[in-house]
């Protein structure tokens, strides 16, 4: 989707404004945001690529009047009432609606460490056929999806080389929209700055984009 | 979403809170020309998801231990200071560095660090001829394990847009100016391989213990808008 989160490139958004001893939360409920969505997201109704896309279709006004953690909440809230796991009434009331049967938690503290020290793993053993070799030229392709996708508008159309081949991955295209993980190939593409932002980049500099198969075609 | 269900979404999320104080809209488009105390104002997000909280925990969604578990995971155990460990070795062990470099994730669980937001690391090394810096250009992409969650300025929009098209630019607003004969690469973290800035190690270190080295290193040099310098040297910031 050509959102509004798909941010690099755009101009006049201010100065970059780092904070000495910041600390990790500013305010407690933002901690409280981040774990809630954490634990939320152990009943696997969603993925990583849903729960980013869920974020990516914030209307572009709130995207940016809404702070960071608000944004995770709305997308939160919007996966839960999407799965069923919460109504609109007991939203408005703060209460379990009557009857409702209570569950169990599937991440109990316990499981945390579990969590936050094994991860999940993207990357899948599978055979996939890579497309392209290190060293070959490739050209992002322009394609404009209106679901998920990671390919950055402004390296569409541009040519780059592969730089390294990562290895087999999620697609997080069809993942997000639950259309299975089509695991594939992901590089690293290394694109000089010139051919990204022409004249005014410096000739020795570049960027460089990790990029599923799928994304690039031969140049 | 459709503009009836975004208005419906707002509607549900601050309904949690609005009992107890406006809508965040409303206390931003409100008059501020008159004089008074913001503070007095309850943090419109802090109660909502305040509320929500208490919603998941009744309803068996969430337990509340597992919340405070993750929050002191990230506040107390996992941050910067694992990266510098790191950087540390690597500075250290030559053998090491070349692990690092050619295979990051098995030489970082030699130390102990893995897992969530940092399960297919990438460390790319600083030269005195090549620059790194580390962006997530759509999001908010940042190696968890070894730096910890990412500061609010990794996460803004003027670092988001301008690291890849201005990346001499922004390391010029943290104090760093980069001479014409280094090459800057930028990183976007587009997929989930996660970036760490291996900095270059500082002249006049040489008989530092690991130890006395990781106090060295800092979070903004891991990401790339800092370069490694003994106090005093190079470096503004």
């Amino acid at each position: 989707m050509n959102g509004v989160h798909d941010l690099g490139g755009m101009q006049d958004m201010g100065p970059v404004e780092a904070e000495k001893n910041e600390p990790v939360f500013h305010e407690p409920w933002q901690g409280r945001a981040y774990a809630v969505t954490r634990a939320m997201g152990a009943w696997r109704k969603w993925n990583l690529d849903a729960s980013r896309f869920q974020r990516e279709q914030i209307a572009p006004l709130d995207y940016f009047r809404l702070s960071y953690y608000e944004r995770w909440i709305v997308a939160l809230v919007e996966l839960m009432l999407k799965n069923g796991m919460v109504t609109p009434a007991e939203l408005e009331s703060g209460k379990p609606d009557p009857g409702s049967a209570k569950q169990t938690p599937p991440l109990t503290a316990d499981k945390v460490p579990i969590l936050t020290s094994k991860g999940v793993p993207a990357r899948r053993d599978v055979a996939a056929t890579a497309r392209f070799h290190a060293g070959e030229r490739v050209r992002a392709r322009n394609i404009n999806p209106a679901g998920h996708t990671r390919l950055v508008r402004y390296a569409r159309g541009k040519t780059g080389a592969i730089h390294v081949d990562h290895g087999v991955f999620v697609f997080p295209d069809t993942n997000a929209l639950f259309l299975g993980e089509k695991p594939q190939h992901v590089y690293s593409v290394r694109f000089a700055a010139r051919e990204l932002w022409g004249e005014q980049a410096a000739p020795q500099d570049s960027v460089y984009i990790d990029m599923w198969d799928d994304y690039l075609e031969p140049a | 979403m459709t503009t009836n269900r975004r208005d419906f979404l707002t509607a549900a999320v601050t309904a949690v809170g609005a009992a107890v104080t406006p809508d965040l809209a409303r206390a931003q488009e409100h008059d501020h020309d008159h004089d008074h105390d913001h503070q007095v104002v309850p943090s419109d997000p802090a109660l909502r998801v305040k509320a929500l909280e208490s919603l998941l925990v009744e309803k068996g969604l969430v337990d509340r231990s597992a919340l405070d578990a993750l929050i002191d995971t990230y506040e107390h155990k996992v941050g910067p200071r694992n990266g510098a460990r790191v950087v540390a070795r690597a500075w250290a062990d030559p053998v090491y560095r070349q692990r690092l470099l050619t295979n990051a994730d098995a030489a970082i669980a030699e130390l102990g660090y893995g897992g969530l937001q940092g399960e297919h690391m990438v460390v790319v090394e600083n030269t005195s001829k090549v620059h790194n810096l580390v962006v997530c250009t759509l999001c908010s992409c940042y190696p968890w394990p070894v730096l910890g969650l990412p500061p609010v300025w990794y996460k803004s929009a003027p670092y988001r847009s301008r690291a890849v098209i201005d990346p001499r630019g922004v390391l010029r607003e943290f104090g760093v100016e980069m001479a014409d004969e280094v090459e800057v690469r930028v990183w976007d973290s587009t997929a989930e391989l996660r970036y760490l800035v291996l900095p270059e190690r500082p002249a006049g270190t040489e008989k530092m213990s690991e130890d006395e080295l990781a106090s060295l290193v800092t979070r903004d040099q891991m990401i790339g808008v800092a370069r490694g310098a003994l106090r005093g040297q190079g470096d503004r910031k």
